[in-house]
C-alpha cells in the first residue's frame, strides 16, 4: 500500500517536473533575440506582412496568454504548427520520435545484454586477466565520446569493410513506412516483411553500438562492483555453507541484489544517453529528433523546439518512473516500506 | 553422553593441528597455528576467546567456506570418521547444510533481502535433497519447512514462508536462521554467536530455544560465544582460544571451578559485557599481529607470568582427566597449580 502511494507520489512529481520544464523552455524560446515571424518570412517581407503573421501566431498577445493557449493545445495533443515544415509539429514528431526511440531501445538492449554478463564475469574472475580485459574495455567505453565511436565505426565497418550501411534507417530502395508503432523493426514484423526487418536491423546496428558503448561500460562497471560487494555478504556465505551450487548462488542469490544499483544507475545514465543520441543521429543521418531539433533551433521554430523538448522530457521522466517501478519489483524493501533500509 | 551414529564412541568432529594462513598485503597472516578440538555426539561444546582470536576462522574452516586463496588450510578435520580436507569436492559439498549445519550470527545480514523466506529455505532443502538423491515433491518440502518453522516457535509459519526478511523482526529472523540450520536434520551444528546482534531479552530467548532444540534432537553443538554466562549454562565442554591457539580446554564445570591458564584467568576476571561486549578490560595489551606473531606462547607479551621458556611453545599439559592447559606453569615437573 505504501508502495502504491510511493508510485503516486512519484507520478505527481513527474507531472510537476514536466510543467516546470514547459514553463522554462517556453520562456527561453520567447526571450532569445530574433523574431520568428521575420525569420519565417525572410528579409524581403514587409513590416505589415510580418505584423500580420505575428498576429496570426498570437505573438502579439501577453506571454501568459500565449503560454495558456500553448498548454491548452498540448493537453489535446496539439503541439501547434511548425513554421518551417508548415505541418503540425505533432505529425512531425510522430515520425521523428519513434526513430530516436528505436535507436535508444536498441542501445539499452545491447548495453544490458552485454554489460551485465561482462560485469558478472569480471566479478567472478576478479583480478584475473578476464577481469582486467573487462575493466579496460568498460573504461574505454565510458570515456570515449559516443560520436567519436560513431565516426570510427562508420569509417571502419562502413566505408572500408562495407559490412553495414552508414546512413539512415532504411535503404533508399526500400519503400516502407513504419506506420503502426513507428519502430521499423516492430512494424516490419507485424507487416510480415523479413527483408525490410533485416535491412532495418543492418541500419540500426552501427548507431546503436556507438551509443551503447558508454552505457555498456557503465553497466559492466556497476554490475562488477556490486557483485563483488554482494559476494562479501553473510547471505552469500550462508548459501555456500548450505551447499547451494555456485552457479545458483551467483546468478540467483548474488545477481538479483546486485541488479538494484545497476538499475538506479541506468536511470541516471539515461539523460546522457539521450544527449549522445542527438550526436550519433547526426553522424548517421538518422531521421530522429536530433536533426529535427537542430533545424528547429536554427530557425527559431518555437513550436517545434517546444515539441522536441517536451517529448524528450516526458520520455526521460517516464523512463525514470519505470525504473522506480522496476526497483520496487526487484527490491521488496522498497515495495514494502516505500524506501530501502 | 549419548552415543550414536556410525562412528560409535568416536567424536563427531575432530580437528587436528588445524593451521590457517591468509595472504594479505602485509604478508602472510598466520592466524590459526595448530588448533585441536573434538566434539562428541550429543555434546555441547563452547569456543570462547576475545574478538579476533580466530573463532570464526575455525568455524569457516570446518564448514569449508573459507575462500582459498587467500586462505591456506592445513591439518586434519575429521567428520563422522571422514577426512574433510582431502575428500572429493562433491562429497564435501554433500555434507554442507545436511549432516553438518550452521546457525548464522547476524539475523539482519544472513538472509537474502530480495527473496522470500520460503524460497530461500526451499533451496536449502531442494539442493540437499538432490545431492543425497532424495526425491521429494514441492509440497513435501514445503511441509517440512513449515514443520521446522513451527519447531522454532514462529507463529503462523505459512505467513513467514511467504514473507520477505524485511517484514520480520530480528528475533524472528534469527529463528528462521535456526530453522534453516535444522531443515535437513543435521547431527552436528555450529553456532557462531547466535543472537549477539539482538537485544538481551531476545538473545536470551533464542539461546534457550537453541539449547532445547539441541537437547531434544540429541545434536552435537559447537558454539562460539563471548558470553561466559552462556557458556556455563549451555555447554558441557569448553575450548578457550587465544590468538589462533587453544590455550585451555576441559569440562565446563572443571574450567569454571578452576580456570588455570593465565589467559583464561584474566578472561574470567572481567565481567563480560551485556551484549557480548568485545573488550576484556582486565587484560593489558592487544592481540598480536598475525603477520608477525610472538614466538612460543603467543600470550607471552601480555602474560604477567611470562618467563624465558615461554619463548618456546608450550604443549598441552593435563590438569585432570578432562582439563588441559597449554602453559608452562602447568608443566608436570614443577609443583604448581
Ligand atoms: N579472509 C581473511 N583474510 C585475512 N585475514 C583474515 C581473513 N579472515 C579472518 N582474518 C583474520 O583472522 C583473525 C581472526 O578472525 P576471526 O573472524 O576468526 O575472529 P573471531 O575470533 O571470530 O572474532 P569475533 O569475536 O570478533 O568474531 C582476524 O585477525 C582477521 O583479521
Ligand atoms: S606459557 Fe608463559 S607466557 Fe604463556 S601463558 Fe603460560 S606463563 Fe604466560
Ligand atoms: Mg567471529
Amino acid at each position: 500500500m505504501e508502495y502504491f502511494f510511493f508510485i503516486v507520489r512519484r507520478l505527481m512529481w513527474s507531472l510537476l517536473v514536466l510543467v516546470g520544464l514547459s514553463i522554462v523552455i517556453f520562456m527561453i524560446a520567447r526571450v532569445v533575440p530574433g523574431d520568428p515571424a521575420r525569420i519565417a518570412l525572410g528579409p524581403l517581407a514587409t513590416t505589415e506582412q510580418v505584423a500580420n503573421l505575428r498576429h496570426k501566431m498570437g505573438l502579439d498577445r501577453p506571454l501568459y496568454v500565449q503560454y495558456a493557449v500553448y498548454i491548452g493545445g498540448l493537453v489535446r495533443g496539439d503541439f501547434g504548427q511548425s513554421l518551417l515544415t508548415q505541418r503540425s509539429v505533432a505529425l512531425d514528431l510522430r515520425t521523428a520520435f519513434p526513430a530516436t526511440l528505436e535507436l535508444v531501445l536498441a542501445t539499452i538492449v545491447i548495453a544490458t545484454l552485454l554489460g551485465i554478463p561482462t560485469g558478472v564475469l569480471a566479478a567472478r574472475f576478479k583480478d584475473t586477466w578476464v577481469d582486467n580485459i573487462g575493466r579496460v574495455v568498460s573504461l574505454l567505453g565510458v570515456v570515449t565520446p559516443s560520436f567519436f565511436i560513431a565516426l570510427l565505426l562508420q569509417l571502419l565497418v562502413g566505408y572500408y569493410l562495407h559490412f553495414l550501411p552508414v546512413n539512415g534507417r532504411l535503404d533508399p530502395s526500400v519503400s516502407f513506412t513504419p506506420d503502426i508503432t513507428g519502430l521499423v523493426l516492430v512494424d516490419a514484423l507485424i507487416r510480415g516483411q523479413p527483408g525490410v526487418w533485416f535491412d532495418g536491423l543492418r541500419h540500426l546496428l552501427l548507431p546503436a553500438i556507438s551509443l551503447a558503448a558508454a552505457s555498456l561500460g557503465q553497466i559492466a562497471r556497476i554490475t562488477r562492483s556490486s557483485m563483488i560487494d554482494v559476494s562479501r555478504k553473510d547471505y552469500v556465505e550462508a548459501a555456500r555453507a548450505f551447499g547451494i551450487p555456485d552457479l545458483v548462488t551467483t546468478f540467483k542469490y548474488m545477481l538479483k541484489p546486485s541488479f538494484i544499483p545497476t538499475l538506479t544507475i541506468l536511470g541516471l545514465e539515461f539523460a546522457s544517453l539521450l544527449g549522445n543520441a542527438f550526436l550519433v543521429e547526426m553522424v548517421f543521418g538518422w531521421p530522429g529528433m536530433a536533426a529535427y531539433g537542430v533545424r528547429a533551433i536554427l530557425h527559431k521554430d518555437f513550436n517545434a523546439i517546444m515539441g522536441v523538448v517536451m517529448i524528450t522530457g516526458a520520455f526521460f521522466v517516464f523512463v525514470n518512473l519505470l525504473i522506480d517501478v522496476l526497483l520496487g519489483t526487484v527490491d521488496p524493501r522498497i515495495r514494502i516500506r516505500g524506501a530501502r533500509s | 553422553m549419548t552415543v550414536s551414529g556410525p562412528n560409535k564412541g568416536g567424536p563427531v568432529l575432530r580437528v587436528d593441528d588445524l593451521r590457517v594462513a591468509f595472504s594479505t598485503f602485509d604478508g602472510v597472516a598466520d592466524v590459526l597455528s595448530g588448533v585441536d578440538l573434538e566434539v562428541h555426539p550429543g555434546q555441547r561444546v563452547g569456543l570462547v576467546g576475545e574478538s579476533g582470536c580466530g573463532k570464526s576462522v575455525t568455524m569457516r574452516a570446518i564448514m569449508g567456506i573459507l575462500a582459498s586463496p587467500p586462505a591456506r588450510v592445513r591439518g586434519r578435520i575429521t567428520f563422522a570418521g571422514e577426512e574433510l580436507l582431502t575428500m572429493g569436492r562433491a562429497q564435501r559439498q554433500a555434507l554442507k547444510g545436511t549432516a553438518m549445519s550452521m546457525v548464522f550470527q547476524d539475523p539482519m545480514t544472513a538472509l537474502n533481502p530480495v527473496f522470500r523466506i520460503g524460497e530461500q529455505l526451499t533451496d536449502v532443502v531442494r539442493w540437499a535433497d538432490r545431492r543425497r538423491g532424495l526425491r521429494r515433491t514441492a509440497s513435501e518440502r514445503r511441509a517440512r519447512i513449515l514443520e521446522v518453522l513451527g519447531q522454532v516457535r514462529l507463529p503462523d509459519p505459512e505467513r513467514i514462508f511467504d514473507a520477505y526478511p524485511v517484514q520480520l523482526s530480528g528475533g524472528m529472523r534469527q529463528r528462521v536462521l535456526i530453522a534453516m540450520a535444522l531443515l535437513n536434520r543435521p547431527r552436528f551444528l555450529i553456532a557462531d554467536e547466535p543472537g549477539t546482534a539482538l537485544d538481551v531479552t531476545t538473545q536470551d530467548e533464542i539461546l534457550r530455544l537453541l539449547n532445547e532444540l539441541v537437547r531434544d534432537e540429541g545434536l552435537a553443538l559447537l558454539m562460539i560465544t563471548h558470553n561466559l554466562g552462556v557458556v556455563r549454562e549451555m555447554t558441557d565442554y569448553v575450548y578457550v582460544m587465544y590468538a589462533g591457539n587453544v590455550v585451555e580446554h576441559g569440562t565446563t564445570d572443571a574450567i569454571f571451578a578452576a580456570p588455570a591458564h593465565p589467559y583464561t584467568r584474566a578472561l574470567f576476571a572481567c565481567v563480560p559485557k551485556l551484549s557480548g561486549g568485545r573488550a576484556y578490560a582486565g587484560i593489558e595489551g592487544t592481540l598480536p599481529d598475525y603477520t608477525r606473531p610472538p614466538e612460543g606462547c603467543r600470550f607471552h607479551p601480555r602474560c604477567p607470568h611470562a618467563e624465558a621458556r615461554c619463548f618456546e611453545r608450550p604443549p598441552s599439559f593435563d590438569l585432570g582427566e578432562q582439563h588441559h592447559s597449554a602453559c608452562w606453569l602447568h608443566a608436570p615437573t614443577e609443583a604448581k597449580s
